[in-house]
């Protein structure tokens, strides 16, 4: 049967893949961000998951205003990075995993989540920068990824409450495949970051540790935290981190922290990077 | 979390120099918004280098609208119903960064932007709440 080993929280900051194309990871600005990763290159080089589903926010590369889905999970065979204005992204095509794609759509649809099905689509920074984070420059991605989207641009994107529960379905999806899988879920974007109006730039590290905290152990609490709060306490964009609930959902409801890393600034942004394990009863 | 949608909506109007992306933003700047998401393609930003008004001109744009575009006014975008990626189709054609270009909505340098995030960013306080001055 497929499992669930770990769920991986990363920044998905484009700054960051622009460093790592340009070859500026060693800059004295860039160090400390990357340095952040090493524990977590070797970490994964040693689980060789065979499948990771990667919940990310497309941003206005595949999805335009002329649909706008709540959760899309892609299905096809593969995905090209997308052209963000600057051409694509020097990585390799993501390949898929339809087979199990589709059966945790089936899966979600039947547990009263409305899934959107993609067959075709390009894939931006929000899927590629934290593959490169993790597995750095390859030929090809040594994972096959599905692609989990998450609409967190155009208002109300999901609660907290409800990405956690669709975390907890999709792990129900994945052990009821009955292929022996080995399966992460990585739950990208965040953490603190404002993008627009006079009030760019804003970062809350006590918020954002908090947060971290708090999908370590048992505690559900984050869940609740209303959009309001995400946006006050960091700015406007700091609404990404619902999509970490989703991976902390699929973990079950324990969990323990293996890595655990937070820097200030990339670009606009905090940096932060959790990877967490799930604590079985047996 | 309010499932009043007037009550929900009506708190983002609390945040000190924030917009907030909501359907009625979404309503007004849809023709905006998909003008920037043109840009992503060359042959469209070959078009848009070469003459910005004739190429606005093919876009149901508000003349506010257009205006704004062509002064690379980020936060008059914004309240015209921009959203931040997709404006970022337009700053990014211009060779500018997130940094460069977000800094442009703060009042700030880019300089001085750029050393307040390098000082671990702007402090939420005093930023929370309009209403409790927070």
């Amino acid at each position: 049967m497929a499992r669930i080993t770990a769920g991986v929280g990363t920044s998905h900051v484009p700054a960051i893949g622009a460093a790592i194309d340009l070859g500026k990871t060693g800059e004295d600005y860039w160090k400390p961000v990357f340095a952040g990763y090493d524990w977590s290159k070797d970490w994964i080089a040693s689980q060789k998951p065979d499948v990771v589903i990667l919940v990310y926010n497309d941003h206005a590369s595949a999805f335009d205003m002329k649909f706008i889905p709540t959760f899309a999970i892609g299905c096809g065979e593969r995905f090209a990075p997308a052209d963000e204005g600057w051409g694509p992204r020097p990585v390799p095509d993501v390949i898929g995993h339809p087979d199990l794609a589709w059966h945790i759509a089936q899966s979600l649809i039947l547990d009263e989540f409305d899934m959107t099905i993609i067959n075709e689509m390009t894939v931006d920074h929000g899927l590629t920068v934290p593959l490169s984070l993790m597995f750095g420059q390859p030929e090809a991605w040594p994972v096959k990824v599905i692609p989990l989207a998450v609409n967190v641009v155009t208002y109300p994107p999901p609660t907290g409450n409800r990405c956690w529960a669709l975390g907890e379905a999709i792990r129900r999806a994945v052990e009821s495949f009955p292929e022996d899988l080995n399966v992460q879920v990585w739950g990208t974007g965040g953490m603190s970051h404002q993008l627009q109006g006079p009030r760019a730039g804003l970062i809350n590290a006590a918020w954002d540790n908090m947060f971290l905290d708090g999908l370590i152990g048992e505690g559900d609490a984050l869940r609740h935290i209303p959009h309001i709060e995400y946006l006050r306490e960091t700015g406007s964009e700091g609404i990404e981190m619902v999509m970490w609930l989703i991976m902390r959902g699929a973990l079950g409801p324990l969990t323990h922290c293996l890595h655990r890393h937070y820097h200030v600034p990339a670009s606009n942004t905090a940096v932060g990077h959790i990877v967490l394990e799930p604590v079985t009863g047996d | 979390m309010t499932t009043d949608i007037h009550q929900y909506l009506a708190e983002f109007e609390d945040i000190p120099g924030t917009r907030v992306y909501t359907a009625a933003r979404a309503r007004m700047g849809y023709q905006l918004n998909q003008f920037a998401m043109s840009l992503m393609k060359p042959e469209n930003r070959a078009r848009w280098k070469a003459d910005e008004r004739a190429y606005l001109a093919d876009w149901p744009l508000t003349d506010d609208q257009k205006q704004a575009v062509l002064d690379r006014d980020y936060n008059r975008l914004l309240d015209l119903g921009g959203n931040i990626y997709f404006l970022a189709k337009i700053f990014s054609t211009d060779g500018l960064s997130f940094v460069q270009a977000v800094s442009t909505m703060t009042g700030m340098s880019v300089e001085d932007y750029q050393a307040m995030m390098l000082a671990g960013g702007r402090s939420p306080e005093g930023v929370r709440s309009k209403k409790e001055q927070n």
